[in-house]
């Protein structure tokens, strides 16, 4: 008897987003909320930070329910039928469920059951590897249409006492959706990691060291300038790969929507970058504060509400974060 | 070519002047970076950066915590020229 050949799957040639959605937290807090516990100033947080206020959510809102808003959206603006939807991909390193995944319960709340879900850790790069894996499935043919989230509610993993990454926290969730597309929509990602720095930032402890009494409730802490130094001067080799994968120059962008990290580093990354004035650049920390995984789409949706002409051009987007991990696409923005 | 002890403290202080406004005539040895000049991490970190292209040098992270005064980082670069 023969084998009989398998047959494999093959997708269409290209893929784009078709749409973005956005939820924020509820709460705008501002930095002279914060300022007290971490003996600091309104103005020591603007000078080191660019932040003047953060969202932050309702203590009933979690995750889910900011991922399910911000997916709702992308597919309402989308035009796909949600029961066209056939995988979901949430990003995040803030439910507090372990299991089951934060996007099961999202697939469902949109009508998308029973589409393939996942979550993916890949902390600020987190939307960026969502990205990278819905182009893979729908140009493998595992997929015709996908939600990409970013989702986090950082304040549930803050400790206010801590100056080196809490007061820059925010929550929220961006999402987008990803589907066939007549012309290139998604540039090649560039993407890694670097355990060797595992410890330059993350969670200071384990929930099993939380359960057993010998540490408090884990939050986030980070070697700032190892970080910045990272941030920079690494990633703007990845940024510039990136951009000779997708086969353009810096001078072609429409924007550059790096992750909301801290705006002394979207500074300096554009400056090293050597961006032309005409790109427009994602500040969207200025008021949202760095909500990891959520920041890219986050800050991408308020460009396209504020600069509706943008829609069409490219943007460069790059996330980098715990892990250390990072990711960067070019994207034809919607 | 090495750069002498003058010739790093000269271009240091310029890279303070780009990247803080500082005055090139503030910065002297015995200057500590956070509680003279006000330089902080972020800033500080630039001009590490900058200076390793500038004198040839690697300044590791772990390094940058012990540069408290301009002196320290002088003493570091000169000492560490390829």
């Amino acid at each position: 008897m023969s084998t009989p050949t398998l047959r494999q799957l093959q997708g269409p040639a290209h893929t784009r987003i078709y749409a973005y959605g956005a939820a924020r937290g509820e709460n705008a807090v501002p930095n002279e909320d914060l300022v007290g516990p971490i003996d600091s100033s309104d103005e020591w947080i603007r000078q080191r930070t660019g932040i003047v206020t953060r969202v932050r959510a309702d203590k009933t809102t979690d995750a889910i329910d900011l991922a399910a808003a911000a997916a709702q959206e992308a597919v309402e603006k989308s035009g796909v039928a949600p029961s066209d939807i056939d995988a979901v991909i949430v990003a995040t390193i803030s439910n507090p469920k372990q299991t089951p995944s934060a996007s099961a319960i999202v697939a469902d709340r949109i009508g998308a059951n029973p589409a393939a879900a996942y979550d993916v850790n890949a902390a600020c790069a987190g939307f960026a590897y969502g990205v990278a894996q819905a182009d893979a499935l729908v140009r493998g043919g595992l997929a015709k249409h996908v939600v990409v989230v970013g989702a986090e509610k950082l304040s549930d993993i803050v400790d206010p006492t801590d100056r080196s990454i809490s007061f820059l926290l925010g929550d929220g969730a961006g999402a987008v959706v990803v589907g066939p597309s007549d012309t290139p929509g998604i540039g090649p990602t560039v993407w890694g990691s670097d355990g060797s720095k595992a410890d330059a930032v993350g969670m200071n402890h384990t929930l099993t060291d939380f359960r057993d009494g010998s540490a408090p409730w884990p939050t986030l802490r980070q070697e700032g300038p190892t970080v910045f130094r990272w941030a920079v001067w690494e990633m703007v080799k990845v940024a510039r790969q990136a951009l000779d994968a997708a086969g353009v120059e810096a001078s072609d962008l429409a924007a550059f929507v790096p992750h909301q990290a801290n705006m002394r580093i979207i500074d300096e990354f554009a400056k090293q970058l050597g961006l032309p004035e005409s790109v427009v650049i994602g500040r969207d920390i200025e008021t949202t504060g760095n909500t990891s995984a959520a920041s890219i789409p986050l800050a991408t949706h308020r460009l396209l509400a504020e600069h509706p002409e943008l829609s069409g051009g490219l943007a460069l987007q790059i996330g980098f974060g715990a892990g250390l991990v990072f990711g960067a696409q070019v994207v034809v923005l919607p | 070519m090495a750069f002498t002890n003058d010739e790093v403290l000269a271009g240091l202080a310029e890279l303070i002047t780009d990247e803080t406004g500082i005055s090139a005539d503030e910065v002297a040895l015995e200057k500590s970076f956070t509680d003279d000049l006000d330089i902080d991490s972020i800033s500080m970190m630039t001009i590490v950066v900058n200076a390793e292209e500038k004198f040839g040098v690697t300044i590791p992270d772990d390094e940058v915590k012990n540069l408290k005064t301009v002196g320290d980082a002088v003493t570091y670069i000169s000492s560490n020229q390829s």
